[in-house]
C-alpha cells in the first residue's frame, strides 16, 4: 500500500493512469465482495446465524454513529460554535 | 448509494452461487483472495498518494479541523465497544474493528473477512452499508439536535463522497471542506486501523 502511495504521488499529474487505477480498484472490490458472497454462501455457520449477524451489525452501526455524533457535538460546542453565531 | 447497491448485488450473486454449491472447485481449493487483496492495496495506495487535497485543506483552514475525524474515530470505537457488552457472543475488540470501518464497507469488510473470517466480515459489510444509509436518512435530524458537525460525524468515511450532498444541504456549503477532509482522513486510516485493532 505504501508502494502504491508513493507511485500515486509521483504519478499525480498523469490523469490517464490514475483513471485506470481507479477503475481497477472498483473492479477488484467487486471481485472480492463477490468472492466474500460465495464464501458466506458455502459457510453453513454464517447462513444459520444470519439473524444474529443482522442484529449485531445494526447495534454496532447505531453505537458508532451515536458515539461519533456525541463527540462531534462536544467538539462543535467547544471549538466551532462561534462560527455559527455570525 | 448506487455503488452500495452494486456492491450488495455482487455479494448477493456470490451468496446464491455459494448456497447452490454451483462453484468450481478451483475456486474453493485455491485461495486467491490474498493476492487480489495485495493488488487492491496497491491501487488504493495510488489513489491516496495522488490525492493531495487533504494537505491543502489543512493549510487553508485552521488546525482544529483535525479534531473532526478524531472525534469520529474515538466516538465510533467507544460506541461500538459499548454496544458489544449488550451481546454475550460479541467481543469488544471485534465490534470496534467493525466500527472502525467508518462506513467504508468495501475495504473494511474485505480486511475483516481475511483476518477474522466470514462471520465478522458479513457483520462489517452490513454494518458499514447501514452507516451510509442511516446517514443519508438521519442527517437532517442529527444536525438539528447535535449541531453542524453531526452529519459529518455520522457519515464517517463516506462524508467525502456519497453522503456529502446531504451534509452540505443541511449544514451549509461552508462545512463542505471539513466534511471532505474528515472523509479523506478516515478513508486513509481504515486499512491501517482495522488490522491494528484485530492484531
Amino acid at each position: 500500500m505504501i508502494v502504491g502511495m508513493i507511485c500515486g504521488y509521483l504519478l499525480k499529474e498523469k490523469k490517464k493512469i490514475l483513471q485506470i487505477s481507479e477503475k481497477m480498484t472498483t473492479a477488484i472490490i467487486f471481485i472480492l465482495l463477490f468472492m466474500l458472497g460465495i464464501g458466506v454462501g458455502l459457510n453453513k455457520k454464517v447462513i444459520s446465524s444470519i439473524d444474529t449477524i443482522g442484529w449485531q451489525a445494526t447495534a454496532i452501526t447505531l453505537g458508532s454513529i451515536l458515539g461519533s455524533v456525541i463527540f462531534a457535538f462536544i467538539t462543535f460546542k467547544l471549538f466551532f460554535a462561534s462560527k455559527n453565531e455570525k | 448509494m448506487k455503488s452500495s447497491l452494486i456492491i450488495l448485488m455482487f455479494f448477493a450473486i456470490g451468496l446464491v452461487l455459494g448456497l447452490s454449491r454451483f462453484v468450481p472447485s478451483f475456486f474453493i481449493e485455491n485461495d486467491l483472495t490474498m493476492y487480489i487483496l495485495y493488488a487492491l492495496m496497491f491501487f488504493v495506495g495510488i489513489g491516496i498518494g495522488s490525492d493531495t487535497k487533504a494537505f491543502k485543506v489543512i493549510k487553508e483552514t485552521k488546525i482544529k479541523i483535525i479534531l473532526v475525524p478524531i472525534c469520529v474515530i474515538v466516538g465510533s470505537l467507544l460506541g461500538a465497544g459499548a454496544v458489544s457488552f449488550l451481546f454475550s457472543e460479541m467481543n469488544p475488540r471485534e465490534a470496534m474493528a467493525v466500527g472502525a470501518g467508518f462506513g467504508y464497507y468495501s475495504l473494511s469488510s474485505i480486511f475483516i473477512t481475511k483476518i477474522s473470517g466470514e462471520f465478522l466480515g458479513t457483520v462489517a459489510l452490513l454494518s458499514n452499508i447501514m452507516r451510509e444509509l442511516i446517514t443519508l436518512v438521519a442527517t437532517p435530524i442529527l444536525v438539528k439536535y447535535f449541531g453542524s458537525l453531526a452529519g459529518i460525524a455520522s457519515g464517517g468515511a463516506t462524508s467525502m463522497d456519497s453522503t456529502l450532498p446531504i451534509i452540505t444541504e443541511y449544514t451549509g456549503k461552508e462545512w463542505g471542506i471539513i466534511s471532505i477532509f474528515s472523509g479523506i482522513v478516515l478513508t486513509i486510516i481504515v486499512p491501517f486501523l482495522v488490522p491494528f485493532i484485530l492484531s
